[in-house]
């Protein structure tokens, strides 16, 4: 290694900006309205604007502000554990967007592989239309789906021409239609990581394996599928923790029994107007998600550091 | 006779409208070191790549043991390589990585236990020299490690014929000469036929017994070492073994009838040396640097140059254990004369010297193409 340059020794202007701003910029939009919500959550509902009290006003001056926080409490996260309704729809949101990982997966793979696969030349058209679809808006292809995927729909009309079925499959607002909808919506996100990571591969990697008696599959197996597994992981994330809050999706495609956390924190917001409540489903929702996302920082830092 | 361990049939590979292989045949013994050597994209990669089963001939067929290797996947070849990357596994120890053969139940190799395979492994480790790095990662390795773990991964199935895709590329040049041994160490004890592909002419010449010097997808010239040195067939190989003085003559018959050569730049000629039936023809003459002696007094040259003539140097270069010179003849050409540091020198010879340049008539190799 040479000298070091004179910009990695200063602490200058030019790098201050470069960590204030993301910095600034996350506790503008994010660290400071998460507070906001976790003092909605330890507050109670009330019949006024805004509807929950207290309400924490400095120009009434400090003693008073002091004084108010001892009316926060936790009574809004007991409330939850008081109807099941709160704990099915975490379970049920947990399940749907387990389930429409591991089918995303399923689907993406393939992709991902044979884009990465094809001839080079291709290869900038093929993630090009990977990412196509969002070009258009997310609702309008929701919507797209329905007619799709309803009993007079596009899906049943072709399936029942062709004679595979003889009565039309009853997919709209079921939990397979939201499933359905999920993978669909997500799949670039899933794709472009596991491409990304079976590009990045060495191909003489797949020929070793190759040469030393592994055949085309088997080198598949050994090879390139788990060195390909950051990316699968990377993937799985993107897809897991928007799905467990999605709204959108189980409000157009699910039926009256698909039970999905972010229909029933709508729920609280607008049809009960319960502000705490609907405060204190999300942070536990954002501390369930924080989980997944802990193990796998935990994993990546593992596998940065040399093993020695 | 016994078949060749490896017989390349005519031998043609096209990708688009290169064409990468161009009709080459070849054959190669068993417990033979070979080099396939020549510039980038001369095709020797590609004929490699065929011999592994990774590319299929368009035309020709490949016969490994006499049995003919059309449809016959890489993993079925009694055939390993070792990658110019190295392609060690990065999610594997050094001990999997070359342990991966192993394990893989192929064609001709019995599929092995697990205290059989620990043991194969551990006796590959000593073979490198890497005993008790086998729990290492690829990652944690240096280049010289690295190489010594390829190395031991693709002899572990016990191949017939090793290909090593230009095995010393990635080494620095102290750890390169050191390995060049240990390869010819470790392809004398085991027996296997080595075939090295390369564009370091002293690689090859190094290590291998017959070298094929590729050329556009053609064999240019196939031989040994010295067979390529002395006596090369064109001015492609004659410019890329070694250095070398090309000077471009004309055959002519002098007024007895005996054939000549007449050189314009640098001037001079010279009787008897080739064949009488080239006449009237432009050919080249090819002079290796050392033979052409150097002195500041004409008559100190040896008596047996047929070739004398006049010059001025303008460059030199101290090596070590040689000197080099280029000296602007008086025709024209430059013309490279170097000498080995025996330290007996007499003479010293410093850029802007007048000198005389002579070497003899079996100095000088006739080159028709």
């Amino acid at each position: 290694m040479s000298g070091q340059g004179p910009q990695d020794r200063g602490f200058g202007w030019g790098r201050f900006l470069i960590i204030a701003m993301p910095l600034a910029w996350l506790v503008l939009f994010f660290a400071a309205p998460f507070l906001f919500v976790i003092k909605i959550s330890l507050s109670q509902a009330a019949q006024q604007r805004p509807p929950y009290e207290p309400v924490f006003d400095l120009s009434q001056g400090w003693d008073a502000f002091v004084a108010r926080l001892g009316e926060l409490s936790l009574s809004s996260y007991w409330s939850l554990l008081d109807d099941t309704l709160y704990i099915d729809s975490y379970i049920g949101s947990l399940k749907l967007a387990g389930l429409a990982t591991i089918l995303g997966l399923v689907v993406a793979y393939p992709l991902a592989l044979s884009m990465a696969r094809a001839p080079r030349a291709w290869r900038p058209a093929l993630i090009a239309l990977a990412i196509a679809p969002f070009w258009t808006s997310f609702l309008i292809r929701v919507y797209a789906w329905i007619t799709i995927l309803k009993d007079e729909g596009l899906l049943n009309h072709a399936l029942l021409s062709l004679g595979v079925i003889s009565e039309p499959l009853h997919i709209f607002a079921t939990d397979w239609a939201v499933l359905i909808g999920i993978v669909y919506s997500y799949m670039p996100f899933l794709i472009l990581p596991i491409y990304n990571a079976i590009d990045r591969q060495d191909p003489s990697l797949v020929e070793a394996a190759r040469d030393l008696g592994a055949t085309a599959s088997q080198a598949f197996w050994k090879v390139t599928l788990p060195l390909s597994l950051p990316g699968v992981m990377a993937g799985a994330l993107l897809l897991f923790i928007p799905a467990v809050g999605e709204f959108v999706v189980p409000d157009l495609l699910g039926g009256s029994d698909t039970l999905m956390i972010g229909r029933t924190l709508w729920n609280e917001f607008f049809a009960n107007r319960d502000w705490p409540v609907a405060s204190a489903v999300a942070i536990v929702m954002l501390v369930l998600l924080l989980i997944p996302l802990a193990l796998y920082e935990r994993n990546e830092t593992k596998s940065m550091e040399p093993r020695r | 006779m016994a078949p060749s361990l490896i017989r390349i049939d005519g031998v043609t590979k096209r990708f688009g409208t290169t064409l990468a292989v161009d009709n080459v045949s070849l054959e190669i013994q068993t417990g033979e070191f070979f080099a396939l050597l020549g510039p980038s994209g001369c095709g020797k990669t590609t004929l490699m790549r065929l011999i592994a089963g990774f590319e299929t001939p368009d035309s020709g067929s490949i016969f490994i043991d006499g049995v003919d290797m059309a449809g016959v996947p890489p993993n079925r070849r009694p055939v390993n390589m070792m990658f110019q990357s190295y392609a060690l596994f990065p999610h594997m120890s050094v001990a999997r990585n070359i342990g991966f053969g192993l394990r893989q139940a192929g064609h001709g190799v019995p599929g092995l236990g697990k205290t059989d395979i620990e043991a194969r492994v551990r006796d590959l480790l000593r073979l490198v020299q890497m005993e008790g790095l086998g729990g290492r990662r690829p990652e944690q390795l240096s280049g010289g490690q690295r190489q010594r773990v390829a190395l031991a991964r693709a002899l572990a199935r016990r191949p017939r014929l090793l290909l090593l895709d230009e095995p010393l590329a990635a080494l620095d040049r102290k750890l390169r000469e050191e390995t060049q041994f240990e390869l010819m160490q470790v392809q004398r004890e085991l027996g296997v036929s080595f075939v090295i592909v390369t564009h370091d002419q002293d690689e090859a010449m190094a290590m291998a017994q017959r070298i094929a010097v590729m050329r556009s997808g053609t064999i240019e010239q196939l031989g040994s070492a010295r067979d390529l040195y002395e006596a090369p067939v064109s001015k492609f190989v004659a410019r890329f073994i070694g250095d070398i003085n090309l000077f471009d003559v004309r055959m002519t018959r002098g007024a007895d009838g005996e054939p000549m050569i007449v050189s314009t730049a640098p001037q001079f000629s010279c009787r008897g040396i080739a064949d009488t039936t080239m006449s009237g023809e432009d050919v080249t003459i090819a002079v290796r640097p050392e033979r052409v002696k150097m002195s500041k007094d004409k008559s100190a040259l040896p008596a047996v140059c047929d070739v004398t003539f006049a010059g001025e140097i303008v460059d030199s270069a101290y090596l070590g254990d040689t000197q080099v010179w280029r000296i602007k003849a008086d025709g024209g050409a430059l013309v490279r004369v170097s000498a080995s540091n025996s330290g007996a020198g007499t003479e010293t010879f410093e850029r802007g010297h007048r000198v005389h340049l002579g070497f003899d008539r079996s100095a000088m190799q006739v080159l028709t193409r």
